[in-house]
């Protein structure tokens, strides 16, 4: 699996409240949560967001399991996320909504490209090549797949 | 030779294991998503639904018609499944879990980050998002990382007025917000038998706010009686020598009342540091601190007295409820001046019965003061309940005072 896009930028331990707020959870309408991403951050990040790949601080996902935050990150067109360490449910969450996360600490530059290739394993910024750790065969299966529902789907 | 995780799982840490789940709940949030996935997947297959639960908690009764709306879908899916099945008024998902369903050595897992808290039984208990909860829901299964392991040796006693909270609260300042991420904390040494079953819940749910799986004790005499209570028959979990990834100890003599102070808990500052501070809102309740044990040690230090300003509270669920009535901590809770709401999470994810104006400022025994948590602007602060309790007969945060 490869990608590869503009670097967004964003600070250490973002927790899912700032990713999306509790008061935009009680919908089932994925635009909603699309249109509020990040908002409590940086209300000028989602326009951004678009076939980019955030580039993040350690431990982004903290906090609450809510699903919503890694739907709201695919949906809004985001190729990939970029940290040293994710908190392990919204790790979870993302390779089961189909969304690549890279495991990397990475100096980032906003706009710089950003290119990966998950079943190489590796990561490029600037011009430098990082190898990153391997996801699980399992977790491989589930993103290659589009996600854990289309996944079981095959599996039916 | 394993830690409690690596022997309840059965592999060793690092290994990614499949494993049947004993019990697996979600709630009305994380329920409406779980039941979307799972309709996608496209099954009409429901693995065993005597190990699956639905519990109605995080904003009941609905707040407007579009939550309304969505409950009423679910309640309808729950009720033809034959799940087990709480609704609105019946309390906390992880409370009630805690009521005598998690069992020692079982596997549990919640579509909710605070599952973690079920640690406290001996059991593995941790989060996982609704899409992973539908493949649960398909199947009764799901896969593991089994973690590391931080032991946390605890030993001698409580002195003061300092309880769990501040001990946990500690704990997440020595460990940090990713302290622990991957991994799971056990709770052990000397200082676990005088902890009380409240007091090891407190601690093993605020363990996700070091990043952790989740935290465990291992089942001893305390878990024996109070799961006798529910009428559960369990033996206690013997520990045997294995090694962790990282120790910590604590004394527990020389914990001091603390709060965690916005936006971070693992901010955190002695009471008396910040004593002073003038406060809007006082909390007591959620999974982390609304058990009969904490209205009851609330009321002790309010009793006869009169609160300062809008005190919130919320019992963690009808069982709850129903002690505080029969012992008539209720009343004295009320007379004090505070304002009781209906048992579940009450205005702990910011969503209703206590939402929080810009500016204004929360004592909350909670677990998460996150920025705009409570409502937009809102600031936080997170304590113990005797904290509480004296904050909100000042208006401003306090130093409590020794009540044992
Ligand atoms: S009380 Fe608060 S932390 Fe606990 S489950 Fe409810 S919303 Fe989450």
């Amino acid at each position: 699996m490869k990608g590869k896009g503009p670097a967004v930028c964003v600070g250490p331990d973002i927790d899912t409240d700032l990713v999306i707020a509790g008061r935009y959870l009680r919908t089932k309408d994925h635009s909603v949560w699309v249109e509020h991403v990040f908002e409590d951050l940086d209300p000028s990040l989602a326009p951004l967001l678009k076939g980019s790949v955030i580039v993040a601080g350690k431990n982004f996902g903290c906090g609450s399991s809510r699903e919503q935050a890694a739907v709201a990150i695919r949906e809004a067109g985001v190729v990939a996320v970029v940290a040293p360490s994710f908190a392990r449910i919204f790790f979870r969450n993302a390779i089961n909504v189909g969304l690549p996360l890279i495991e990397c600490d990475l100096t980032c530059t906003e706009g710089c490209l950003v290119a990966f290739d998950l079943t190489e394993g590796w990561v490029e910024a600037e011009g430098k090549k990082h190898t990153i750790h391997p996801l699980s065969p399992r977790m491989q299966a589930i993103l290659s797949a589009g996600g854990l529902v289309e996944y079981w789907r095959n599996k039916r | 030779m394993a830690t409690l995780s690596e022997r309840i799982l059965g592999g060793n840490a690092g290994e990614y294991v499949d494993r049947k789940v004993d019990r697996a709940y979600v709630h009305d949030g994380t329920g409406v998503l779980t039941l979307e996935a799972w309709k996608r997947i496209g099954s009409d297959r429901l693995t065993d639904t005597t190990r699956l639960s639905m519990l109605f908690d995080h904003i009941v009764p609905a707040n407007n018609s579009t939550t309304a709306t969505l409950q009423h879908e679910l309640r309808e899916f729950a009720r033809g499944s034959f799940m087990h099945f709480t609704d609105v008024g019946c309390g906390i998902c992880h409370q009630i879990m805690s009521e005598g369903v998690v069992l020692p050595g079982e596997v549990v897992v919640g579509a909710d980050s605070h599952s973690c808290t079920l640690g406290a039984f001996g059991a593995f208990s941790t989060g996982v998002g609704a899409t992973d909860m539908a493949g649960i829901w398909l199947t009764g299964e799901t896969w593991f990382r089994v973690p590391e392991t931080i032991g946390i040796h605890l030993s001698g006693s409580f002195t003061g007025a300092a309880e769990a909270k501040d001990l946990a609260l500690t704990c997440v300042s020595r460990l940090g917000m990713d302290g622990a991420t991957y991994k799971a904390l056990e709770f052990i040494g000397s200082g676990v038998a005088g902890l009380s079953m409240d007091d090891r819940l407190v601690l093993s749910n605020l363990s996700v706010e070091t990043g952790a799986k989740t935290g465990l004790f291992y089942a001893d005499d305390v878990t024996v009686q109070y799961l006798a209570r529910s009428g559960q028959v369990v033996q206690p979990q013997v520990p045997e020598p294995c090694t962790y990834v990282e120790e910590l100890s604590i004394d527990l003599s020389e914990i001091v009342p603390v709060v965690a102070v916005p936006h971070r808990v693992d901010t955190v500052k002695p009471v008396r540091e910040i004593a002073g501070l003038p406060v809007d809102q006082v909390f007591v309740g959620t999974c982390t601190n609304g058990r009969y044990s904490d209205l009851a040690r609330f009321a002790r230090i309010v009793k006869g007295k009169s609160v300062a300003v809008r005190t919130i509270v919320v019992p963690a669920s009808k069982a709850v409820l129903a002690e505080a009535i029969r012992t008539g901590v209720l009343t004295d809770l009320v007379d004090a001046g505070c304002t009781i709401g209906t048992p579940g999470c009450g205005p702990c994810l910011g969503a209703h019965m206590g939402v929080l104006g810009e500016g204004e400022v929360c004592l909350s025994t909670a677990n998460r003061n996150f920025k705009n948590r409570m409502g937009v602007g809102g600031i936080i602060y997170l304590g113990s309940v005797a904290t509480a309790a004296a904050s909100a007969l000042e208006g401003e945060i306090t130093e409590p005072e020794v009540c044992r």
